[in-house]
């Protein structure tokens, strides 16, 4: 087995024990490369499947594309599509881009609070309905118990402290100095009533991984991506105002993987084109608060 | 497509201040690992500051670095050898750090064990030296650090040798080497150092390529903990997959397997995967899925072998070793959840052999409980049956953790099979019944007087098969022609008198014991006692049988059946109308002599 079916091979174990030990489970997906890496590795453990159901919290700021390759996948991989909204503080337009707050705080309402409630259940849930081939009002408002998140270890400092299931408390509080240990693929699957466990299958891999696992399995990632003649492209997606592309001149997968080993991207961050991340407190605040 | 070079994770530990980062920065330094500049940056602010330049520094700096954010990860370091790239992971020294350091050893394969031949064998290179063992890191290489400060003397090197694979040999570890070197002079870390020409082994960087990656487990027995069933019927895919990771060996369609604890026996049909070439067989540390030639009914946790091969152990009672993190200790009596491979059980602490205590090192035969840092040697007995190697057979299927309050506390292997002895059910119901204080009227009194004998009844089988209906109606039934008779629902007792386990996912020994303990009494009582429990299986019904004792049983199974070797009394279909399997009861408890008749 190479490094690829090695980190393959603990994701699907990861997404097995995960789908085995939680009743109520989800599974996010940003529509990002990361989330779409991940729910191609939730269709190789359940052999074509995805008996998951993938929550995506719709900020409405997301960049078209997106919102267009996440419903066509959904209806062509049979995906049981749930999403949330703030749809209260988009009416009142309590948002960075209409001018109304700073950046972070537009991404704690439309994204931070949109999944707190979201997952809890107390805002509703649209479900891709198959048959119509359009969004209807979920009628499931369990909480979920087991939330599956792509963040990898390799991003950014605080999630480099993640475990594979990490608890988390009533109000999505995340402990990081007193951890539960985890080993021998033992993992954190009992929990409290009231609490709840973030899986996080891919931590072991890296940006350059999850490209080369891309290239491998021919899976489909939103064009953004790559650079289709104006030289530029998207390394890390989010909301159009505060996602910048960068120069680029990579027009395919094999090209990506190139510029990040020994090109221009080998010592650059990732979420360098992220605003929200060089605001004071950055993603730690954010993360600590709920935040993936 | 593939990263192509092989990679190793590798954990450095030892004694606070005996040099695990100086040993760490020379190894970026002299592999050339660090970012450019790095090295020369951090001497130019050691003479600005006036303070002598240390390899420590390098890291700290790193550590800095990766704190704002540019670049990534805090827990782990890269270097890279000619032969493979190297993955360190930060293992604290901190005594309040073992959670994290278990959870970071227990993923390397290899580990450096660091002590300052000036200041010796201290707490710590013996406490990291002991749970690196029994994480089951087998390659461990002590290096004998700060050999400046002693001379370079062989003598030093020797001595500390002797002693510290004496304390080894204790715990039944064999380092693969010792290496004397001076981390931050540079002395046999990269290359063999002349102020040591007595030294003719290999340097840090040699022994390190030495080390065997790929743990060799292809050769060993096929193991194959069945971690889920999944039937996708809704999406129109009747295929029953059997899912889980190969332990060890390997396996090929057509191949005979045994399933265990429960003994079923079927054949491979297929190798089932997604997005690959058809596939004919799985090899140790794939993820893999099976269709069987024969439908039968198994459950997650049970281990998938090949009965051609050495089988794994099955039992209750085990002796293992142990390690223990939890806030509370580990006591006696207590029930816990144990997680060995894919299977689950309720667990009990029955005896403690010994305990090394994890402050003066000085092993105690006397202690009552297993504390917090403890590591010891017990006797624990699971509720029902598990399949599990002993650890020198197969360490994947030979490890286990415990489960206290839903955090993972211990975790430990089976050294030993003991199921022959006296198990703690067995004891407690010899206990009980000695002590049984029986009133003045005999079983046979209240028989007679009843005119029927007592019998605890039990409906068992999948949920939704109309065993409450059915067990409802025998109740009323039997009532109306004069019986003494109770029918006890299920939801009744968690309220009651199981209101006090909650919701705890490890009560399910404790529930049972409960259930059999009312039958016990209310068939002292001389009453007909119905009850129905979901899904039983052979080591439900034995426990039941024998809490009961010595009054009778009677088990009646609806539906599809969950037994392996256990033949119920009565087996009712699925889809039977509620009255004709009434009578079918009641008139096997007139076969047995139980009631004399019995009128719709």
């Amino acid at each position: 087995m190479d490094h690829l079916d090695k980190l393959e091979a603990q994701s699907v174990y990861i997404l097995r024990e995960a789908y085995r030990e939680f009743k109520s489970l989800c599974m996010l997906w940003s529509i990002g490369k990361d989330s779409t890496v991940m729910l191609w590795l939730a269709r190789k453990a359940f052999f074509g499947h995805v008996p998951i159901p993938l929550v995506h919290i719709d900020t409405h700021f997301k960049i078209p594309e997106m919102i267009e390759y996440r419903d066509r996948f959904a209806l062509e991989w049979n995906l049981n599509m749930i999403y949330g909204q703030n749809t209260e503080a988009l009416a009142g337009k309590l948002t960075f881009p209409d001018g109304n707050t700073d950046r972070i705080t537009c991404c704690k309402y439309l994204k931070s609070e949109a999944l707190k409630n979201t997952l809890s259940g107390e805002w509703p849930r649209y479900r891709m309905d198959h048959e119509q081939r359009t969004y209807v009002v979920d009628e499931g408002r369990d909480p979920y118990t087991g939330v599956i998140v792509g963040v990898r270890a390799d991003e950014e400092g605080s999630r480099s402290k993640e475990r594979y299931f990490s608890p988390r408390d009533k109000d999505n509080v995340w402990d990081v100095g007193d951890q539960p240990p985890e080993f021998w693929n033992q993992f954190k699957t009992d929990f409290a009533p009231g609490t709840h466990v973030r899986i996080h299958p891919l931590l072991d891999w890296t940006e350059q991984n999850i490209w080369e696992y891309i290239e491998r399995e021919k899976i489909p990632v939103v064009s953004l991506y790559f650079n289709l003649g104006a030289g530029i492209r998207y390394r890390s997606l989010g909301c159009y105002p505060c996602t910048n592309p960068v120069t680029s001149d990579a027009q395919t997968v094999l090209e990506i993987i190139e510029e990040l080993k020994s090109g221009k991207f080998s010592d650059i961050a990732e979420r360098s084109g992220r605003a929200q991340d060089s605001e004071d407190g950055g993603l730690e605040t954010l993360r600590r608060d709920g935040y993936m | 497509m593939s990263s192509g070079r092989a990679q190793m994770n590798i954990v450095i530990v030892g004694h606070v201040d005996h040099g695990k980062s100086t040993v760490i920065g020379r190894l970026l330094a002299d592999t050339g690992s660090l970012p450019q500049g790095k090295l020369e940056a951090v001497r130019e602010s050691c003479r600005r500051n006036a303070k002598p330049f240390e390899y420590a520094f390098l890291l700290d700096a790193l550590k800095d670095e990766q704190a704002q954010g540019i670049t990534i990860d805090m827990a782990r370091c890269f270097f890279k050898t000619a032969a493979r790239d190297y993955i360190i992971i930060d293992a604290p020294g901190h005594i309040e750090f073992l959670k994290n350091m278990i959870t970071g050893a227990s993923r390397a394969e290899s580990a450096l064990l660091v002590i300052d031949a000036d200041e010796g064998i201290k707490e710590n290179s013996k406490r990291h030296g002991q749970m690196v063992a029994m994480l089951g890191v087998k390659q461990v290489t002590v290096l004998a650090n700060k050999m400046d400060l002693v001379d370079f003397s062989e003598d030093v090197f020797e001595k500390l040798k002797v002693d510290y694979t004496a304390f080894l040999a204790r715990i039944n570890v064999t380092p693969v080497s010792f290496i004397p070197v001076s981390a931050r002079e540079g002395d046999n870390i990269a290359s063999l150092s002349e102020r040591m020409p007595w030294y003719k082994g290999f340097t840090v960087l040699e022994q390190l390529d030495q080390f065997i990656s790929e743990k060799e487990l292809q050769e060993k027995p096929f193991r194959f903990p069945v971690q889920d069933i999944y039937k996708f019927t809704r999406s129109n895919d009747d295929r029953r997959i059997i899912a889980g990771t190969v332990a060890a060996g390997s396996v090929k369609v057509g191949d005979e397997v045994l399933f265990l604890p429960s003994g079923k026996t079927s054949v491979i049909q297929s190798v089932e995967s997604f997005n690959t070439p058809p596939k004919e067989r799985a090899t140790s540390g794939e993820p893999s899925g099976f269709t069987l030639t024969t439908q039968i009914y198994i459950r997650p946790g049970e281990l998938m072998v090949k009965p051609a091969e050495p089988q794994p152990e099955v039992g209750t009672r085990f002796r293992v070793n142990i390690f223990w993190v939890g806030r509370a200790p580990m006591i006696r009596n207590k029930e816990y959840k144990l997680k060995l491979g894919s299977a689950r059980a309720t667990v009990k602490l029955a005896e403690i052999c010994n305990t090394l205590d994890a402050s003066d090192l000085t092993y105690s035969k006397s202690k009552q409980q297993i504390d917090c840092r403890d590591v010891g040697e017990c006797i624990l007995e699971t509720s029902r049956p598990i399949a599990f190697d002993t650890t020198a057979a197969s360490e994947t299927t030979g490890r286990f953790v415990i489960v206290d309050n839903f955090e993972i506390a211990g975790g430990g292997a089976v050294v030993e099979n003991l199921s022959a002895g006296e198990t703690l059910l067995q004891k407690h119901i010899r206990d009980r019944e000695h002590n049984w204080e029986a009133g003045l009227v005999r079983a046979e009194q209240r028989a007679v007087a009843n005119h029927h004998r007592a019998k605890f009844i039990v409906f068992t089988g999948a949920p939704g098969t109309g065993k409450r209906v059915v067990a409802k109606a025998l109740e009323q039934g039997l009532f109306h022609n004069g019986m003494n008779v109770y029918y006890l629902g299920v939801a009744t007792i968690d309220r009651g008198l199981d209101a006090d386990l909650g919701l705890r996912a490890d009560s399910a020994g404790e529930r049972l014991r409960r259930i059999g303990e009312l039958a016990r009494i209310l068939t002292d009582a001389g009453l007909i006692f119905i009850t129905t429990i979901d899904d039983a299986d052979d080591y439900d019904i034995e426990t039941l049988k024998q809490l009961n004792e010595p009054n009778d049983i009677l088990v009646v199974n609806m539906g599809e059946n969950g037994f392996s070797r256990y033949q119920p009394d009565l087996q009712v279909l699925n889809g039977e109308a509620v009255a004709e399997a009434v009578s079918l009861v009641a008139g096997l408890l007139k076969i047995k002599d139980i009631i004399s008749d019995y009128q719709i």
